[in-house]
């Protein structure tokens, strides 16, 4: 069984369709790199397994486990962690609070658990009694906040219950000091205002951020856009102490180079499809040229 | 070969409708030969109501500025008459123009104002103006203060075309007042839509239609957002005023509390427009009968009635936020006032490459 | 000397308005959501109190207590049920609902409790006062401004130094990546309404036993309460007390000079704050 597994996936914003059934795995231990063109669909894809774009719960399976339909901090808090394209720093909080963040919503119920479950129960209820056991039709599930809030105060038409299933823990290798000791200059900083970092520095704020909640699978959008070669360099450093504390990798990487170096195993998307599978060693220049720009290049 | 494109708003259905609405002008115009006195009251209501309820949907609907201060162009307007006609003598019918001349200069440092906020502040900021509008009209010893005042006996039996009218339809002066408020009623209620539908199809429309949907897109092709604003926001304090001025001419009683009531004069209209369907001109017309239908059936429960509407209004705005009207061109795709540009004619044909 | 008193009077009175104030203040700064019906909400606190404590013959900050979390209920039921529907790039959402929750609340309220006058009841403690040097101060309003000073603290402290604050800081600066960290947007909502609905019980208290309410009076606080918010500069917290205060001394001033003048000198004053700083007296971030 795979750890994280796609199966036909796909993805549409209103009218306009991202993803083709994409199909990809990682499995346990893994780095899986990710690479193609702008507008090729690596970071919708990266949107679908995280929850913030829904899918079909059967498209995405965690551990044989289907999370297509999973909002996204239920995906986080199964142990799916996401360095987000663009770092997305929170500029009100500084280099430690924005750590800290990833760090405290870890499993287990408290009041505003019980307060919601008993809100949507009495919602259902009252669905029942006023529309019949079949209630009103399923809403679909939209991209929009709107939505997602809509959804999720509506509770369960159709949507299963977010925190049923297994819990990640949330206990592991990664802390403040961990996070530390990976990025020293983090410590130095600690109570900057996030946005005050240079761009490479806020990178490691923002993988530091998506580590600490201990994730089994921690998902790299883009993270060397925009940073210089050595800064670059630094950052990738990293990874195989993150390998180490047991997480297994996607990165999803324009820099073609890159990626190949750290990778096991790469897919090239293009165009809302998987073009290109392979091991780095077992896939030439040429075909990865095809893959990347069409066939036609 | 050249294939005959043109872009055109009409529907089949608008052309039907604009038959209709000139036939149901007549027919309205004609009503004080066949109707009783207390429906030309009541279509006096509505026609006023859906007057306000059309500008205050040109604002938010079309314009995008959400005021909840509209009352302070109600009071000033009908302020604005009773102080000419007790002060100066002047006839109560003309002086309903400087009801609307009084809201319009008002609107300008209200605009001015108002303009620095957004949003939700806007909102509000408009509020605390018509707050002060009204606080300041109460301090006005003359026309009552506080208490208020009716608009004098001999002012009311000299204005003008009374005599004519309840010699024409032999009815009493006061009866004739009646009729004369409510053709004046339907010309504003007509003159209003027929003006407002005519801007929206204007390049001025469709820039106002760019300036909700967006300001710095709609900024950016060139189109001056801020003087749209303006033009909007002067346009329907102007009506508000006119139509406040109208009300209370009618009404011959005014107090600051009731001239500036939030409740009648913006939250009324508020749900008028919602509960019909924002952004539309059929809207506030569904909206305004379903309103005095809700009226008229649960006049007997008081304050139940308000909090029904407040529930009504909060239900439509989260299940059907495109309103009656929305629902009822969703499922048959009927335009009464399109302002849509739709290209017609010709067969659109691609290039082979 | 009478000018001291009547200054200080109002900067007693600017304490009721920052209570007024804190709790739109807090929403507004998390969630961007202006909610109109606030003042109603207040009202209705008051109310609540008034029952809870003719049914059980408490004293008014007993029944406050009591009340404090029905009304926490209260706001995390309606933010998951209602508000946080409303929420989005379109603002006429919010506003019409929350407009409508108004009207709902004053005519429930009239229903419920006619149109009469009310009065919490704190007995000696509403006439007693202390001499500070020439002027007489109510104790009354004392502890109103100290109380809005110890509401505002706390809140400061729930926003820098909890995590549910952080919580807050995160959502408001970006909901999708806050959900990405495991955060539920529309629950951390939810509590920010619920806290909020817990200062509301302290403002419903002191609006309770200071003057006389009836179900009308809620827009008019909502009033004072945006101005406070507008003047202190949009989501600062010690910004609203400020405004407060601005308000509340502007209104004993012109009352001092005319006791028809005193609301309208509160007005007066915001269009004049607004006209010189927009962005109020202390606007947060640049």
């Amino acid at each position: 069984m795979s750890l994280l597994e796609t199966r036909s996936l796909t993805a549409r914003y209103g009218d306009f369709q991202a993803l083709f059934g994409v199909d990809i795995r990682l499995e346990p231990g893994e780095t899986v790199a990710i690479i193609g063109a702008n507008g090729a669909g690596k970071t919708t894809l990266m949107r679908a397994i995280t929850g913030v774009l829904r899918s079909a719960p059967d498209s995405i399976l965690y551990r044989g486990a289907p999370i297509g339909d999973l909002p996204a901090d239920a995906v986080m808090k199964r142990g799916i962690a996401m360095v987000p394209e663009g770092r997305r720093l929170f500029p009100s909080l500084s280099v430690e609070e924005n750590l800290l963040i990833g760090a405290q919503h870890k499993g287990g119920r408290d009041f505003g658990d019980a307060l919601d479950d008993l809100l949507t129960e009495t919602g259902r209820d009252l669905r029942r009694a006023f529309f019949g056991p079949h209630g009103l039709p399923p809403r679909r599930p939209g991209l929009a906040l709107g939505d997602r809030l809509r959804a999720a105060a509506l509770g369960p038409h159709g949507l299963p219950r977010h925190d049923a299933g297994p819990q990640h823990t949330g206990a592991g290798y990664w802390s403040l000091e961990t996070v530390y000791d990976l990025f020293p200059i983090l410590r130095e900083r600690r109570h900057s205002p996030g946005t005050a970092l240079s761009g490479g520095q806020q990178q490691m704020v923002a993988i530091g951020r998506a580590l600490i909640s201990n994730p089994d699978v921690l998902l790299c959008d883009e993270i060397s856009l925009g940073l210089a070669p050595v800064v670059i360099r630094d950052i990738y450093a990293a990874l195989p102490r993150i390998k180490a504390s047991g997480a297994s990798v996607i990165v999803v990487e324009q820099d073609i180079g890159q990626a190949l170096a750290v990778a096991d195993r790469v897919y090239c998307m293009m165009e809302g499809r998987v073009t290109l599978t392979g091991k780095p060693s077992e896939i030439g220049r040429a075909d990865i040229h095809a893959a990347y720009f069409g066939a036609a290049a | 070969m050249s294939a005959r494109y043109s872009v055109t708003t009409r529907t089949p259905a608008s052309t039907g409708a604009l038959i209709a609405a000139l036939a149901l002008v007549v027919l309205l115009a004609l009503a004080p030969l066949y109707a009783s006195r207390g429906l030309i009251q009541d279509l006096f209501f509505i026609l006023t109501m859906l007057t306000l309820a059309q500008f205050w949907n040109l604002l938010a609907g079309y314009g995008g500025l959400v005021s909840v201060g509209q009352q302070a162009f109600v009071g000033i307007g009908a302020y604005a008459l009773y102080g000419v006609v007790i002060l100066g003598g002047v006839d109560p019918v003309p002086a309903i123009l400087l009801g609307g001349v009084a809201a319009l200069v008002l609107a300008i440092p209200t605009a001015f104002f108002a303009f620095r906020l957004q949003g939700a502040y806007f909102a509000i900021g408009t509020w605390v103006i018509a707050e002060i509008a009204r606080l300041g009209v109460a301090q006005w010893r003359s026309v009552g203060g506080g208490t208020g005042t009716s608009l004098p006996r001999d002012a009311l039996g000299d204005m003008m075309l009374v005599e004519g009218i309840a010699a024409l339809f032999d009815v009493r002066a006061s009866a004739a007042r009646d009729i004369l408020a409510y053709w004046l009623a339907l010309a504003l209620a007509a003159g209003t839509i027929a003006g407002i539908y005519a801007l929206l199809r204007t390049r001025r429309g469709l820039a106002l239609a760019a300036v909700r949907d967006n300001t710095e897109a709609a900024r950016s092709v060139g189109v001056d957002a801020g003087r749209m604003k303006w033009l909007v926001f002067l346009t329907a304090a102007f009506g508000t005023g006119l139509a406040g001025g109208l009300i209370y001419l009618q009404k011959a009683r005014i107090s600051p509390d009731a001239a500036f009531s939030v409740t009648d004069w913006t939250a009324y209209v508020i749900f008028i427009v919602v509960i019909g369907c924002i952004g539309t001109i059929e809207g506030p017309i569904i909206g305004v009968l379903v309103f005095f239908l809700l009226q008229s059936l649960l006049a007997d429960y008081g304050s139940w009635y308000l909090m029904l509407l407040g529930l009504i209004g909060i239900a439509v705005m989260l299940f059907a936020p495109r309103g009656l009207w929305g629902l009822i061109s969703e499922k048959t795709g009927l335009q009464l006032f399109p302002i849509r540009r739709r290209l017609v004619g010709g067969v659109l044909t691609s290039k082979e490459g | 000397m009478i000018w001291v008193d009547t200054i200080l009077q109002g900067v007693l009175l600017g304490g009721l308005y920052a209570l007024f104030a804190a709790g739109l203040s807090l929403v507004f700064g998390i969630m961007r959501l202006v909610n109109l019906a606030h003042g109603d909400l207040i009202v209705f606190g008051a109310y609540l109190i008034l029952v809870i404590v003719s049914a059980l013959g408490l004293h008014p900050v007993v029944g406050a207590l009591l009340a404090a979390p029905l009304m926490f209920c209260l706001g995390w039921v309606l933010q998951k049920a209602v508000l946080n529907r409303t929420l989005g790039d379109d603002i006429l959402p919010p506003l019409l609902v929350t407009f409508g929750l108004s009207i709902a609340i004053q005519n429930g309220l009239l229903e419920g409790f006619s149109a009469d006058s009310q009065r919490l009841s704190m007995g000696a403690l509403e006439t007693a006062s202390v001499a500070v040097g020439p002027v007489s101060l109510g104790v009354l309003p004392l502890l109103t401004f100290g109380s809005a000073v110890a509401v505002i603290v706390a809140l400061n402290q729930v926003m820098y130094r909890t995590a549910i604050g952080r919580a807050f800081r995160a959502t408001s600066d970006d909901p999708v990546t806050a959900s990405l960290m495991g955060i539920r947007p529309d629950r951390v909502f939810a509590t920010a309404t619920a806290l909020a609905m817990l200062v509301v019980t302290v403002a419903a208290l002191y609006l309770g036993t200071r003057a006389n309410f009836d179900p009308a009076i809620g827009p008019a606080r909502l009033i004072y309460a945006f101005e406070a918010v507008i003047i202190g500069g949009l989501g600062s917290l010690w910004g609203t007390l400020a405004g407060g205060i601005v308000i509340g001394v502007a209104q004993t001033v012109g009352a001092a000079i005319n006791p028809e003048w005193q609301i309208l000198a509160g007005h007066v004053a915001f269009l004049v704050v607004l006209l010189l700083r927009p962005r109020g007296l202390f606007p947060r971030g640049q």
